[in-house]
């Protein structure tokens, strides 16, 4: 095993969810700014400057890393806002930025050569070279894997690089390579990748028909329920189409990941760090899941040969779900 | 302007793929890109017969390039790639900066593809830098996104713009093929050789909003730039790429070709097309809109 603890990584929407991540046990809180620079670019959330400095020190006094996440791709006409985000984040003094265009990452490094580089998931690195071309060109110390690698292929990756894995272990699923998704684009004009944002509350209609209760994006009728189904948020992969004659959820069910009962095999192939999704969850959420995921990674590192997922430990995280009902996603193979 | 063909984007039976680029041969394009840009797991043409196409097309007059994958999950989708680039003949695609990694090394000039999410001017500058000798405008990216990038561009980089058919939206770790037949993507039976051109996503209401291909996503509707011929002329771009189909490509490619030479109007070109369309046409993304959308252009 390796002989770091593995670190815990958890989601800052907003001051209150950073401090519940930092009381309830995070290693690391990831956060970004109020504008498109950061993948959850959602009305009310993420920080200003003075929240940032505040969570900044609040975290720090706790021993609690602050990672930044400046992860969609800048465009040459407002390449500047990204540059002055990636500044900003190294004058208040956070412990990474998290990014994907290799545009930023030059520039990063160039102008702050101290800052600590994370490759983010946005960043769609899902073997060793790609990985290690990042290492070597911008010097990225750590590199999030993009949900849809088994585990067998993880230990792949881990065993062929000196880059730290971040993996994501617990909230919502994005069933598509993040960075390599145009669906919402495609649907509504905002892009993951150049906006931030999927499937954006602007474009939501709900509509009580008789039919049942319907939910458009951009007009586009993404899901129908039934008097008495639980109407979920319309986001354009998780609804239901129909293929060749048959309606269901064609490309992914509501359900949330949750590898918890994977936990020994995370740590024993020397993953660096485990993520927690979820920047557009309450405090609550955060809170919760954190304490949660800190019981459980405490009690696999003292004994992981007799390490189980305990059934409060799950029941807890089942509560948050979306759907109410979890997956082990890709590390699963049968899931793919 | 030149024109060139992509990767074919589904999974044909191998007589049907290698009558497909025979006639390829003779359609009016200059660039064809080839391989495998889909899934790893399908096998009815191995690498040596992509090869193989290559040097018939080259033979033909054609530039063959070779794609490749745009998820990289195994040693053996790399070491694919290490031997496309090791056989040296032909031009290679990255489509994920691995492959950019073992070109770069070897200083092999190369095509950064349109999944490498090239949307401003530095990280176009360092491809270049890197050894790309041509770079293809990643199909969402907007005529504003592109005008800042040809405002920009390193001298001899050429510049590709995806100009006509069903766009690729999305890449998956899981297979929406198999899952529609209730299969796991390692047991999937290759039902995507059932379907030469997809399968249609359609809403509840029987609106065609995607179409299925195997681990992809694409839309529905057909791409196409055709009335944004004039600004695609003004813009500079070198090369425009057509996605083959399984019925019309000749068409297509003799149409763009006519209104590139300036034998039809872009307007006519484009609705001399609706047959090649079933499911209708777009543009948004050239025009910073919805992908779906069609904006008609006076010309």
């Amino acid at each position: 095993m390796n002989s770091k603890p593995i670190e815990l990584v958890c989601p800052a929407g907003g001051l209150p969810a950073m401090k519940a991540a930092v009381d309830a046990g995070a290693d690391c809180v990831y956060a970004g700014f109020k504008d498109d620079t950061n993948a959850r670019n959602f009305t009310g959330l993420n920080f200003d400057e003075n929240s940032l400095k505040d969570g900044i020190r609040y975290a720090h006094d706790h021993g609690v890393k602050v990672l930044i996440a400046l992860n969609t791709y800048p465009q040459t006409e407002n390449w500047s806002r990204w540059t002055a985000a990636v500044d900003r984040a190294a004058d208040y003094g956070v412990d990474s930025v998290i990014l994907a265009d290799i545009g930023l990452m030059d520039y990063a490094q160039r102008r702050h050569p101290q800052l600590r580089l994370h490759l983010s998931v946005q960043g769609s690195a899902t073997n060793y070279e790609a990985i290690n071309f990042y290492r070597q060109r911008f010097g990225i110390q750590r590199a999030v894997l993009p949900r849809v690698l088994s585990l067998a292929q993880v230990e792949q990756v881990v065993a062929n690089t000196d880059v730290e894995i971040e993996i994501f272990g617990f909230g919502g699923l994005c069933v598509m390579v993040e960075g390599r998704c145009a669906l919402s684009a495609y649907a509504t004009g905002t892009s993951p990748n150049c906006n931030g944002a999927c499937s954006p509350g602007k474009a939501v209609r709900w509509e009580q028909t008789p039919r049942g209760m319907e939910t458009r994006l951009n007009g586009i009728l993404i899901d129908r329920f039934a008097d008495g189904e639980r109407a979920g948020y319309p986001t354009l992969c998780k609804g239901r189409f129909e293929v060749e004659n048959e309606t269901y959820y064609a490309i992914e069910e509501p359900a949330s990941l949750n590898t918890l009962e994977l936990l020994p095999e995370i740590m024993r192939m020397g993953i660096r760090a485990i993520k927690i999704e979820g920047r557009q969850r309450s405090p609550a959420y955060v809170g919760q899941v954190t304490k949660v995921w800190r019981e459980a990674i405490d009690a696999c590192r003292r004994d992981a040969d007799h390490f189980l997922a305990k059934g409060a430990w799950m029941a807890e995280l089942n509560k948050v779900s979306e759907g109410q009902s979890y997956t082990l996603g890709a590390y699963n193979r049968p899931w793919k | 302007m030149k024109l060139s063909l992509g990767p074919l984007q589904y999974y044909w039976p191998r007589q049907q793929t290698l009558d497909f680029y025979a006639a390829v041969a003779a359609m009016p394009v200059d660039i064809v890109y080839l391989g495998e840009t889909v899934c790893a797991r399908r096998h009815e043409l191995r690498l040596d017969d992509w090869l193989e196409i290559a040097a018939q097309l080259v033979a033909a007059g054609k530039e063959a390039v070779l794609s490749t994958l745009p998820l990289i999950e195994s040693e053996s989708d790399l070491k694919a790639i290490r031997r496309l680039i090791d056989d040296g003949r032909f031009g290679v695609e990255a489509n994920e900066m691995g492959a950019v990694h073992l070109l770069a090394e070897r200083r092999v000039p190369y095509v950064a593809g349109p999944t490498l999410n090239v949307f401003n001017a530095q990280t176009l500058g360092l491809l270049n830098e890197m050894g790309a000798r041509r770079w293809v405008m990643p199909p969402e990216a907007s005529r504003d996104i592109l005008a800042g990038l040809q405002a920009n561009r390193p001298e001899g980089l050429e510049t590709e713009v995806f100009a006509y058919g069903r766009v690729p939206l999305a890449y998956s770790a899981r297979c929406f093929t198999a899952r529609r037949f209730n299969l796991q993507k390692d047991t999937c039976e290759f039902k995507c050789i059932d379907f030469p051109d997809g399968m249609i996503l359609k809403t509840r209401e029987g609106d065609a909003f995607l179409t299925v291909n195997g681990i992809q996503t694409q839309s529905a509707k057909a791409y196409n730039l055709l009335m944004d011929l004039p600004a695609l002329v003004a813009s500079g771009v070198d090369v425009l790429r057509l996605s083959p189909q399984a019925d019309g490509t000749l068409e297509i490619a003799n149409t763009f070709r006519a209104a590139i030479d300036g034998s039809l109007t872009p307007g006519a070109a484009w609705h001399s097309l609706a047959p090649w369309m079933p499911s209708g046409g777009c543009n948004g993304f050239w025009h910073a809109r919805p992908g779906l959308e069609l904006v008609e252009n006076s010309a």
